[in-house]
């Protein structure tokens, strides 16, 4: 993926000076070849603002007062302000946003650190030292995901109910750790799989004990992989809603459970409902496109390099 | 689901090294020792998924053998298969399969394709192409709720929606004064959540088909431009057979996903309309009607329906898996 960002030096300006072996690049099928790649390039940017468009209409609407956000036509022009923020966090005419906010984060963090916790060591040993049939073991972990949530969901909401701890933000963190650990063993297996394994044996061979071929062999090339699964572990269970309904009601709401009940309870603020949706989304889209690179390896379970 | 797991799986490749050499060598007893050792760091993570994951679905198992409305606790029993009976007879249940198949096939079908056409034009060299990617992935970085909100009040609103307020400036250019303003969620309530979920999703196969355009060998490309094939010949020859597989990693992860989509019916259209799919209908006759027993009987069904593609993913991405183990 990382060609993507290569310099472009093909198409820079101020090169006209051409040499003379460059001359057939000047002629008529290259200049009509140019003109097309020109014209393909900028379809690329208009797709590309299109399709954004509504996002970036959130976020402007966010910063549009109430009354200049309900309007048809839409207006561009209308003055920018951060009221609406201001009143989302300081919770003016409805519940704080804050212990929903936090209460993802609790979720989120802490489910993440128990992936790593049990993944890393699952992945080492499929990775790194196959055990036999390891393949199966992998295919294992990848089945659990192809479980539909809503299949185990009663079962796991009666279990909660009987042992008290519907409305607590910890159930939510074991089930979010179970949703992406199979996604973490797979990526993180591809990613330790990268370190060569004549590295680790010249380590153990000059006597390196385990966590010290962890720390400084392993470690310093699986560190961007894991990283990568971290922010993509964090994504999905920050946005998770069907759990977070079904399992939580007032103290152990999540952020999703507050905006889908955001616009029931206090009608129908439009620059409001966008001001929140923009702090929502803002955590996932910092760690997406800090992952970005590593996105699809881990989305699509680290099939595709 | 365990079933699927042996047949996928390719031989594991022979271990690279014989083990006296990795290590020094050791007693009689240490065979035994160290096979555990190298087993032991998965056993956490493997205990914990089967309790997480695999014992409710047991349980659902259990569950839908049972008339249990838990409105009614008293009137617990047994009822044998006649739950599914009712799943398959009910209009309602009937009708959110269908709902699920459709949904399922026209938004893979939809992000597939237009995946694939902006793949092609992101993988060619222009100025700002890594800008333009990162605007084309920001839909599928929403959260996936603040999505659904976003397409229901602020582009779907019939009053100030941005779709009918920017038709109404649009056709207000040309002079004319009163514009239609369909109300999109009641007038196509299905097609209103697909084109959701069609925003979401093309991202996702974007990216995968991408990745599998830049991993075309090169040497392969140049020796058929030379040999004078065209552009469409490239594509249809050596393109779209090396996206094959990507393609259907795309579709099978994306189906995955989207017959499991819960926010976006629930968000847009709360299962209205005829928009409710299985997994919301699932939720509502367990959340809201209480039936229990019904509701195991459904995710059952559901499972079933899944193993069914997740066999054929399973298949693709060992494929794609076994490939890796050879070149490693």
């Amino acid at each position: 993926m990382s060609t993507l960002s290569a310099p472009k030096t093909a198409d820079a300006p101020g090169k006209a000076s051409a040499p003379k072996q460059h001359q057939d690049k000047y002629g008529p099928a290259a200049r009509r070849a140019k003109r097309r790649s020109t014209a393909l390039g900028l379809l690329a940017w208009v797709i590309g603002v299109v399709f954004c468009f509504p996002a970036l209409w959130m976020l402007l609407t966010s910063l549009h007062s109430e009354s200049d956000a309900a309007t048809n036509p839409p207006s561009l022009t209308a003055p920018l302000t951060f009221d609406n923020f201001s009143s989302f966090f300081g919770a003016e005419g409805g519940a704080s946003p804050w212990p929903p906010l936090i209460n993802s984060v609790t979720a989120s963090v802490f489910s993440t650190l128990f992936v790593l916790v049990l993944a890393l060591p699952a992945a080492y040993a499929l990775s790194i030292k196959p055990v036999r049939k390891w393949t199966d073991v992998m295919f294992f972990f990848l089945s659990t995901k192809m479980l539909p949530v809503v299949a185990g969901l009663l079962p796991v909401y009666l279990f909660a109910k009987n042992v008290g701890m519907l409305d607590n933000i910890w159930l939510l963190v074991i089930l979010y750790t179970s949703m992406n650990l199979p996604i973490a063993v797979w990526m993180m297996q591809s990613f330790l799989a990268d370190v060569p394994v004549s590295i680790i044996e010249a380590a153990q061979v000059d006597g390196a004990r385990l966590p010290t071929v962890l720390m400084r062999v392993v470690a310093p090339v699986a560190a961007p992989g894991i990283a990568a699964t971290a922010l993509i572990c964090f994504i999905f269970s920050w946005n998770e809603l069907l759990f977070a309904r079904v399992l939580t009601g007032v103290t152990a709401q999540t952020a999703p459970v507050f905006l889908t009940g955001f616009v029931t309870s206090q009608g129908l603020f439009l620059a409001q409902l966008c001001a929140a949706s923009v702090v929502v989304s803002l955590p996932v889209l910092a760690a997406g496109f800090a992952a970005q690179d590593k996105l699809v390896q881990g989305l699509s379970l680290g099939a595709v390099k | 689901m365990s079933t699927s797991v042996s047949a996928a799986p390719p031989p594991a490749p022979p271990d690279p090294s014989p083990p006296a050499k990795s290590r020094p060598p050791a007693g009689p007893r240490s065979g035994r020792a160290r096979a555990w050792a190298t087993r032991a760091p998965l056993l956490p993570a493997l205990i914990f998924l089967i309790a997480v994951t695999q014992l409710p679905f047991v349980a659902t198992l259990f569950i839908s053998l049972f008339d249990w409305n838990s409105l009614n606790p008293d009137a617990r029993s047994f009822s044998g298969l006649s739950n599914y009976g009712s799943v398959f007879s009910d209009a309602d249940l009937r009708d959110s399969v269908f709902t699920t198949m459709l949904l399922t096939a026209t938004v893979v079908i939809a992000s597939v394709v237009l995946g694939l056409l902006l793949a092609l034009l992101l993988d060619r060299e222009f100025r700002g192409r890594g800008f333009v990617r990162t605007l084309l992935i920001t839909p599928f970085l929403l959260v996936p709720v603040s999505a659904a909100l976003l397409w229901k009040h602020v582009l779907y609103n019939p009053e100030y929606g941005l779709l009918n307020g920017g038709w109404a400036w649009f056709t207000g250019l040309f002079g004319v004064e009163n514009p239609s303003q369909p109300d999109w969620i009641s007038d196509m309530p299905l097609l209103a959540v697909e084109a959701s979920l069609v925003w979401q999703w093309t991202p996702f196969m974007m990216l995968i088909l991408l990745a599998g355009l830049q991993s075309r060998p090169i040497d392969m490309m140049e020796a058929a431009r030379l040999d004078g094939a065209n552009a469409w010949q490239m594509f249809a020859f050596l393109t779209l057979p090396h996206l094959r597989r990507y393609l259907e990693l795309g579709v099978l992860l994306g189906s995955i996903y989207i017959v499991q989509n819960f926010d976006a019916v629930f968000t847009i259209t709360a299962g209205g309309l005829g928009t409710a799919n299985l997994p919301y209908t699932i939720y509502q006759t367990f959340y809201q009607a209480h039936e229990y027993g019904l509701a195991s009987a459904a995710g059952v069904v559901v499972v079933i329906g899944t193993i069914v593609i997740a066999t054929f993913a399973l298949r693709v991405v060992s494929s794609l898996f076994s490939e890796e183990a050879k070149r490693a």
